[in-house]
């Protein structure tokens, strides 16, 4: 378990502290999976490393022994000829001695931290041979084979494709339910984090960090404050768009067909509206088509150039 | 060396060391037949056992022990740093033990009273190169125990090295030309000038800092993730990297103290070993180094006499005339080298 009372974190030079986060009570509940968001340069990966206990803290402490925490930092490794294998077996190092010898229950471990991240069959791969987001899971491999209640990740999805980034954290997300663990996440995907973190810890940039639910954070409108959003409204998870053609459209259609038409509208810069002249529907089903003055489309890009004629 | 077994290949290195230790034995300026060594191991009073007993054994020990010094004192401080430039000399040693070496050399005959009589001793060599790469030793733990990353402590051992270089020119600028040739012929190595005693000195030194090598194992693997990683799996850092330090002083300084400051081995040979052998484990990458540099070593030496010959090449000649093209064509064989 990990919590911290009064924790002040941030650098120390000979001349004058440099504080970036001040006064913090904050605890992690087994179970959950914890988004830690921020501005770049906030200080998110030098709180997690102090959680951590690789940092001291300026002020306060943190209740957690160093064999409670496994890590996943931002640290590229590039050692020559370790293969996933090497890397998943270092989770079992706080237990081993110099002499460093796999017992069956250490490989047990290992094993078992291969299947969780699904990657039994790259076990002999070497690292320089795997894909970014195989790399990844390999990290978070490690840090399961570590068997602490307790993984701190700093930026686990950064540089990834869209597809692996909801991979990393569906993963994570099962193993905070499945395995009881503390999952603290230091992100920049907003989108994600809302979707899949059950508490979010926000850096407000006043050197503290408040906690809540996403969807509160969201109505009471704390992303805003942070983020400094430009043209992107979060309550409504869309890119705001002008209607510079100064013409409304009434569109008729349902579900995803009609919001990726609104979608396309609105980005050519059309109004969509309740009611409006120009009357374009919607067909759902196996073949979507769209119907404008009694002409017929196969496509969007068919639609909007006839649109754009009239 | 294709896709041999690693057992295979670890078996496959040792019979490479024994039979060019073998050969470094049995060949040389004089011609011996292997038959007549094995015979005459056992009757010192001859000549030719003699020869054997008394310049080729204690030479082939000592680049046994030299090799494997200096090849695992390069993978020592390669891993500590992460470098893939680093050997055993970035610590400055050598260029202490240089220093010291050139004042004995350089102003002993000539001007100081004090040091023209430890310069006739048959041991001032080693002794100053003891002492030099010693001064440099507790300079640089003295300063390992401040700095808080191992790149500070790289940087601090390379400027070392370049301050005792500036000294050692100084030296050589004011030196009687003869006493800058001996110094010159001591800086481009050699492992012929060993006796018995020394190489049993020699022997416990290296065998001691192998030791706290392989004490380290663990520490050196966790450090191929980075300090921060390392120190997340319960590695005690700044006690590691002193054992490291200890470990490599030991080997790099008593091979210089006795051989003077051999080039190349240590640098090349963890690379060739790492290419060889798909291993990331210093479990079996220390001997294997080890193993590797007392092979190379052997060989740089069989290739430094010429057959029939009683001129000796000096040995940093050879070791990178080997070891450079050999590095070269692993690398375009295989892949990019790093650490």
């Amino acid at each position: 378990m990990i919590s911290a009372q009064q924790l002040s974190v941030g650098f120390r030079t000979r001349r004058k502290e440099h504080i970036l986060f001040d006064n913090l009570d904050l605890h992690l509940t087994p179970g959950e999976l914890v988004c830690f968001m921020g501005s770049n340069g906030v200080g998110k990966s030098t709180l997690l490393k102090t959680l951590a206990g690789l940092l001291p803290p300026l002020a306060g402490k943190v209740n957690a022994h160093n064999k409670d925490v496994a890590l996943v930092l931002t640290d590229k490794i590039t050692a020559t000829n370790m293969t996933v294998y090497d890397l998943v077996s270092f989770g079992q190092y706080p237990y081993l001695d110099w002499r460093i010898s796999l017992s069956p229950s250490n490989i047990e471990v290992i094993e078992d931290a291969l299947r969780q991240v699904h990657l039994e069959s790259l076990r002999n791969q070497k690292l320089s041979e795997l894909s970014d987001g195989q790399l990844q899971l390999v990290m978070i491999a490690k840090a399961l084979a570590q068997q602490t209640p307790v993984i701190l990740l700093d930026e686990p999805t950064a540089h990834l494709d869209l597809n692996n980034r909801v991979e990393v954290m569906n993963l994570l997300r099962s193993l905070s339910r499945k395995m009881g663990k503390s999952i603290l996440v230091a992100t920049h995907e907003l989108d994600l984090a809302l979707q899949t973190a059950d508490l979010i810890w926000l850096a407000t940039g006043d050197k503290k960090i408040k906690t809540g639910i996403p969807e509160d954070l969201v109505l009471e409108g704390s992303f805003d404050e942070v983020f400094q959003f430009k043209g992107f409204d979060l309550k409504t998870g869309k890119v705001e768009h002008e209607a510079h053609r100064k013409k409304e459209v009434q569109l008729l259609g349902t579900n995803y067909s009609f919001l990726w038409t609104k979608n396309a509208l609105e980005r050519s810069g059309y109004d969509v509206v309740e009611e409006a002249e120009i009357q374009i529907t919607v067909f759902g089903g196996s073949k979507i088509a769209w119907k404008l003055n009694e002409s017929q489309f196969e496509s969007l890009a068919t639609l909007l150039a006839a649109l754009s004629r009239q | 060396m294709g896709n041999s077994s690693p057992a295979l290949k670890f078996i496959g290195l040792f019979l490479l060391m024994i039979l060019l230790f073998v050969a470094d034995v049995g060949l040389g300026s004089t011609n011996i037949a292997l038959r007549e060594i094995f015979a005459e191991l056992f009757y010192k009073n001859s000549t030719v056992g003699e020869i054997i007993w008394n310049f080729r054994l204690p030479k082939a020990t000592t680049c046994l022990l030299a090799g494997a010094a200096l090849a695992a004192g390069g993978l020592l401080m390669q891993t500590l740093f992460r470098n893939a430039l680093a050997g055993p000399d970035v610590l400055g040693l050598s260029s202490g033990a240089s220093l010291m070496v050139g004042f004995v050399l350089m102003l002993g005959q000539t001007s100081i009273a004090f040091l023209a009589v430890v310069s006739t001793s048959p041991w001032s060599q080693v002794v100053a190169a003891s002492l030099g790469g010693v001064l440099v030793f507790v300079l640089i733990i003295a300063v390992a125990r401040f700095v808080r990353d191992n790149t500070s402590l790289l940087i601090i051992g390379l400027m070392i090295s370049a301050g005792t270089s500036s000294l050692v020119a100084m030296l050589q600028f004011v030196s009687r030309a003869e006493d800058l040739q001996s110094f010159i012929i001591w800086s481009m190595g050699s492992v012929g000038s060993t006796n018995w005693q020394e190489v049993k000195i020699l022997a416990l030194v290296v065998l001691i800092g192998i030791g706290i090598a392989m004490s380290q194992v663990k520490s050196l693997n966790a450090l191929l993730l980075g300090e921060s990683y390392a120190r997340s799996l319960g590695i005690n850092l700044s006690s590691s990297r002193l054992w490291i330090v200890v470990s490599t002083s030991l080997l790099a300084g008593s091979v210089t103290a006795f051989c003077g400051p051999i080039a190349f081995v240590g640098l090349a040979v963890p690379h060739l070993i790492r290419l060889a052998f798909p291993t990331a484990n210093h479990k079996i990458l220390l001997p294997l180094a080890a193993m590797g540099g007392s092979s190379m070593l052997l060989l740089c030496d069989l290739l430094a006499h010429l057959p029939n010959r009683t001129q000796v090449l000096p040995i940093n000649v050879i070791t990178s005339l080997i070891g450079a093209p050999l590095v070269i064509w692993m690398i375009i064989g295989n892949k990019k080298v790093s650490v």
